[in-house]
């Protein structure tokens, strides 16, 4: 198998902040990103997802690692202040380089 | 005086969650039943505007609009004077100064129950009041600050979930008429109290969930978000007397006027004032407001419309 590293980039965050990410991450030239629906519990208490305003998102990025760096620094120096927000970064092994 | 049935399944829902109970109603399902409702407020509004919209309707719209800008600043002094900062009251004041259609459907199925009549192009007051609180939150805030993106923030409010149900329905009711919106009517009659009955049982328990965090807060907040409304509803109720609404009209103006915003404003306000809590907004309006208001609050404001019709005002 012919593998190749990249990074993950993992940020769980609040619903609210869904359309204004996404822009981000055009904007940033993401190569492409996977939105699923996440509940859970953190430094904001328990955020049950039962309530349109209380929901949170796990935004995954798959990319080369200096874009993933970028979109982190952007996302503490924009969002941190104010919103429940969490990023990750991971190695990943992906098969076709060329995708991300 | 017996309480509607339909405020016992609000009372069955709060009750199930204070003890927290595993009763749990799926998500899709709570949606549904506000889209339906939101639906068939609009549709039946709109009917009733083809029958009778006239130039004295523009200018009580105006009349309305401007409670909806009166109402946020009131709430604000109110709030400033119980010495919350200023992004925090200028939030919170915003949530009062927008309405909540639930509340709204609830005073509806109540004068219908009561047989009063009201003016039933009312569901255009919701729509027009559904926006302005939240503009006027922003400028007390922050003033007309550069960093507010008002374009994303107007899409927000003009295309929100609620207000384009409200509308949408309001031109279909219109442009359908009395007789075109017959196979759909029992959205608005006989379905209504049912759809009512388990979107409350919803309500119930999510209300009993905002409880919890009331201790956070304190007294200072559980005496805003009573003593609100009672402000809300006098304003309204003589605005309603001003503009020479009928008796059922006061009392549904003045339970708008009372009632504070739960899902339109909420949204809005993370993205232009993330600096402000949500928790405390939405503890005040969802978890003390909205019950006050289904509970106690609608009987008192029909009361208080008799009285002041019974002033002579």
């Amino acid at each position: 198998m012919d593998a190749h590293t990249r990074t993950l980039l993992t940020v769980i965050c609040e619903a609210a902040l869904e359309k204004k990410l996404v822009t981000d991450l055009e904007q940033l030239g993401a190569p492409g990103w996977t939105i699923s629906d996440a509940r859970g519990r953190g430094g904001r208490g328990v955020r049950s997802a039962g309530w349109d305003t209380e929901g949170n998102i796990r935004v995954e990025i798959i990319c080369a690692r200096d874009l993933a760096e970028r979109i982190a620094e952007h996302l503490q120096a924009r969002y941190y202040a104010n919103f429940a927000m969490v990023c990750y970064l991971a190695q990943v092994e992906v098969l076709r380089p060329e995708k991300f | 005086m017996g309480l509607d049935p339909v405020v016992l399944f609000f009372v069955f829902g709060l009750t199930a969650g204070l003890l927290k109970s595993e009763l749990k109603l799926p998500p899709a399902l709570y949606e549904t039943l506000s889209i339906i409702l939101l639906l068939a407020i609009g549709l039946h509004g709109g009917v009733e505007l083809a029958e009778q919209g006239s130039w004295q309707l523009l200018g009580q719209s105006v009349l309305v609009l401007g409670l909806g800008v009166a109402l946020p600043v009131l709430a604000f002094a109110v709030l400033r004077g119980l010495g919350f900062d200023r992004i925090n009251a200028a939030a919170v004041a915003a949530h009062y100064g927008s309405v909540s259609a639930g509340t709204f459907a609830v005073v509806v199925a109540y004068m219908l129950a009561k047989g009063i009549e009201f003016e039933s192009y009312m569901p255009l007051f919701v729509a027009i009041l559904e926006i302005p609180a939240i503009l006027v939150g922003i400028l007390l805030a922050k003033g007309m600050a550069r960093d507010t993106d008002w374009r994303e923030l107007g899409r927000e409010i003009f295309l929100g979930k609620s207000i384009m149900l409200l509308l949408g329905g309001l031109v279909i009711g219109a442009i359908a008429g009395k007789e075109g919106i017959k196979p759909l009517e029992p959205l608005y009659t006989s379905m209504f109290k049912p759809v009512l009955a388990f979107f409350l049982l919803e309500m119930g328990l999510i209300a009993s969930g905002q409880l919890g965090a009331l201790r956070q807060f304190g007294l200072r907040l559980l005496g805003f978000a009573l003593l609100m409304p009672l402000v809300g509803a006098l304003v309204g109720a003589l605005l309603a007397r001003f503009m020479g609404l009928s008796l059922g009209g006061t009392a549904v103006l003045a339970t708008l006027a009372a009632s504070a915003s739960y899902i339109a404003v909420p949204a809005a306000m993370r993205l232009a004032l993330p600096e402000a809590n949500p928790s405390l907004s939405l503890t005040a309006s969802l978890g003390i407001t909205f019950p006050f208001n289904i509970l106690i609050g609608i009987p008192l404001y029909l009361l208080l419309a008799e009285q002041l019709i019974a002033w002579g005002l």
